[in-house]
């Protein structure tokens, strides 16, 4: 149909992949910060843009009809999913998205190897090299282990499976050994690159999906933000991979970037909730202490309605609000905003305080309260807002849990020991929106529920802010 | 490409890739990720490749499947960034810092 133009490997085609590898940099170096992150999104998708239609012109692409097939189906899928989600499905979007990105480089080392097979098998070939042949088996693993790991934590936080973490007894065991497999697999194949048996290769395919699916199984909801990332980033490297044995210029430095940018971010992450990689990785939640949860003995709190939260509110001088992934999942960002609106006409002075993780990943929180127009300078972060609290009236925690567990500071024995919390229980008092006593995602017990200066109004977020603010409107 | 030439373009792109994630404040690390995780996606030409040039009907079909999975990875990918990003440009007042 359209004639190529651009000679593959050749200097025109290379130059545009220049160009388009270092709007990737440009683009992502934007992204970091607040101001220019939009625009910086837009440079890196332009980018992308000149990528793709560069290999287009290549002289000698044919098969127009599938690959415009495949395109349309990719474009439909994606443009649809990406308008439908939910700002609260954001995470488990992202893990999707990053699950086929995976997918698609285990099929494209996939086609790599049956490729270099006909080759060979037609005499053109008489080994598939090793530069070649290296590069694709780790693609083939490492994308696979994302598409899997990726689809588990899709879902782990779309609650299609628990998301408390789920052992398998002998876990490390079995993936140790699942892991020696793929690389002894590996080495055969390397070995016998004159004549590739394919369904070894396929074997491999199926155990580092076995092993992408055992590795994030066992890893609880809460850390699932930094197993994200950390696939990204592993992605990134199976596609720089991919490069390598394509002579690919573009993916090579697009997927390094990723890996390497993925990975800082991924440390980041980690500590900016006070873990280790290492630790969400192989040790996840869980461990003997968990089963302090669910033993069912009933424990004494205070339970409160509407009407009183509304006067305790409304005659106090400062509020802290501290919103957790319930009132996410309630949809409740506007109520509370409109309930902070009463307030402030009360005179009451009105803040937020943002755990790093609240929501279900660093700044999750922060997006959903943008959309209600909460003020960016109202969102206070855990280590200013803290020190504050003890001089706060009323802290109002709404759907948040884990993130305020006084255990985490005081039990050295409990799951969730270390973690950095919102220091409620300092406030004089504390209003906690929720539905019921259960434990949050750690699947722990709060100790917050307890404390005697803790009311618990137990409720639909979004209902309760709407009746705690026409409470509060008649006072 | 030289084999050598091409580890010394990992190389670079690793630091520059390191250089470029300098102290992301926590709120952006969710579109952060979400960007990098489309630019990945580029992955795709791998699947442009290997149907504009395959020869059997199973390279197709799986070349087809990836064209679909990473064109899916880039759109979906930038999208979304955009999206949760433009929940943040409508915040009343700007940083004063400069970027």
């Amino acid at each position: 149909m359209i004639a190529g133009v651009l000679e593959p490997g050749g200097d025109a085609s290379v130059l545009l992949y220049i160009v388009s590898f270092s709007l990737f940099i440009f683009g992502v170096r934007r992204g970091t910060h607040p101001t220019t992150a939009k625009q910086g999104n837009l440079i890196a998708a332009i980018g992308m843009a000149i990528a793709v239609a560069t290999t287009l012109l290549l002289d000698g692409i044919g098969n127009w009809g599938l690959i415009v097939g495949g395109l349309a189906i990719g474009t439909a899928v994606g443009v649809v999913a990406s308008i439908r989600v939910q700002m609260t499905q954001m995470p488990q979007m992202v893990a999707l998205y990053n699950g086929v990105g995976g997918g698609a480089v285990a099929l494209i080392a996939w086609s790599e190897i049956r490729h270099g097979i006909t080759e060979i098998d037609e005499g053109i070939l008489t080994e598939l090299p090793l530069e070649t042949l290296v590069p694709v088996l780790f693609s083939a693993v490492v994308g696979s282990v994302s598409f899997w790991g990726s689809n588990v934590a899709f879902a782990k936080l779309q609650d299609l499976i628990p998301t408390r973490p789920l052992a398998v007894p002998g876990q490390q065991v079995i993936n140790a050994l699942l892991l020696v497999g793929i690389v002894a697999a590996c080495i055969v194949i390397g070995v016998n690159n004159d004549d590739i048996p394919e369904p070894l290769f396929i074997g491999v395919l199926i155990a580092a999906a076995a092993l992408g699916n055992l590795v994030v199984l066992p890893i609880g909801g809460a850390d699932m933000p930094v197993v994200i990332s950390l696939l990204n980033a592993f992605t990134g490297l199976a596609a720089a991979a991919a490069g390598f044995a394509l002579d690919n210029v573009a993916l090579i430095v697009a997927g390094t970037l990723v890996g390497s940018s993925g990975t800082i971010l991924t440390l980041e992450m980690a500590t900016a909730m006070n873990r280790s990689v290492a630790h969400i990785l192989f040790a996840g939640f869980g461990g003997a202490p968990a089963g302090a949860a669910g033993d069912g003995e009933e424990r004494p709190h205070t339970s409160i309605g509407a009407q009183d939260a509304a006067i305790k509110l409304a005659y106090a001088d400062s509020v802290v609000i501290v919103p957790g992934y319930g009132l996410a999942v309630a949809q409740a960002q506007h109520a509370v905003k409109e309930l902070a609106d009463e307030l402030e006409k009360h005179g009451v002075e009105v803040n937020y305080a943002i755990h790093p993780v609240a929501g279900r990943m660093p700044g999750h929180m922060n997006v959903l309260l943008a959309e209600a127009d909460v003020p960016y300078e109202k969102l206070r972060e855990m280590d200013e807002i803290n020190p504050e609290l003890p001089r706060t009236d009323v802290a109002v925690v709404i759907g948040a849990n884990d993130v305020t567990n006084p255990a985490a500071k005081n039990d050295p024995d409990s799951p969730i020991a270390g973690m950095p919390i919102i220091e409620v229980h300092e406030a004089q008092e504390v209003i906690v929106i929720k539905r019921s006593l259960s434990p949050g995602f750690a699947g722990i017990d709060n100790d917050l529920f307890y404390e005697p200066n803790t009311s618990m109004l137990f409720a639909d977020a979004k209902q309760a802010a709407a009746d705690i603010a026409s409470e509060v409107e008649g006072l | 490409m030289d084999l050598i030439v091409e580890v010394t373009i990992f190389v670079l792109a690793a630091f520059v890739g390191f250089e470029v994630i300098s102290k992301v404040p926590t709120t952006l690390h969710t579109p952060l990720m979400s960007q990098t995780n489309a630019i990945h996606g580029i992955v795709m030409l791998g699947g442009l490749i290997v149907v504009g040039f395959g020869d059997d009907a199973l390279e197709y079909t799986i070349g087809v499947i990836a064209i679909a999975f990473g064109t899916i990875n880039i759109v979906g990918g930038f999208m979304v960034t955009d999206r949760m990003l433009g929940m943040f440009a409508r915040k009343p007042r700007k940083e004063s810092g400069d970027s």
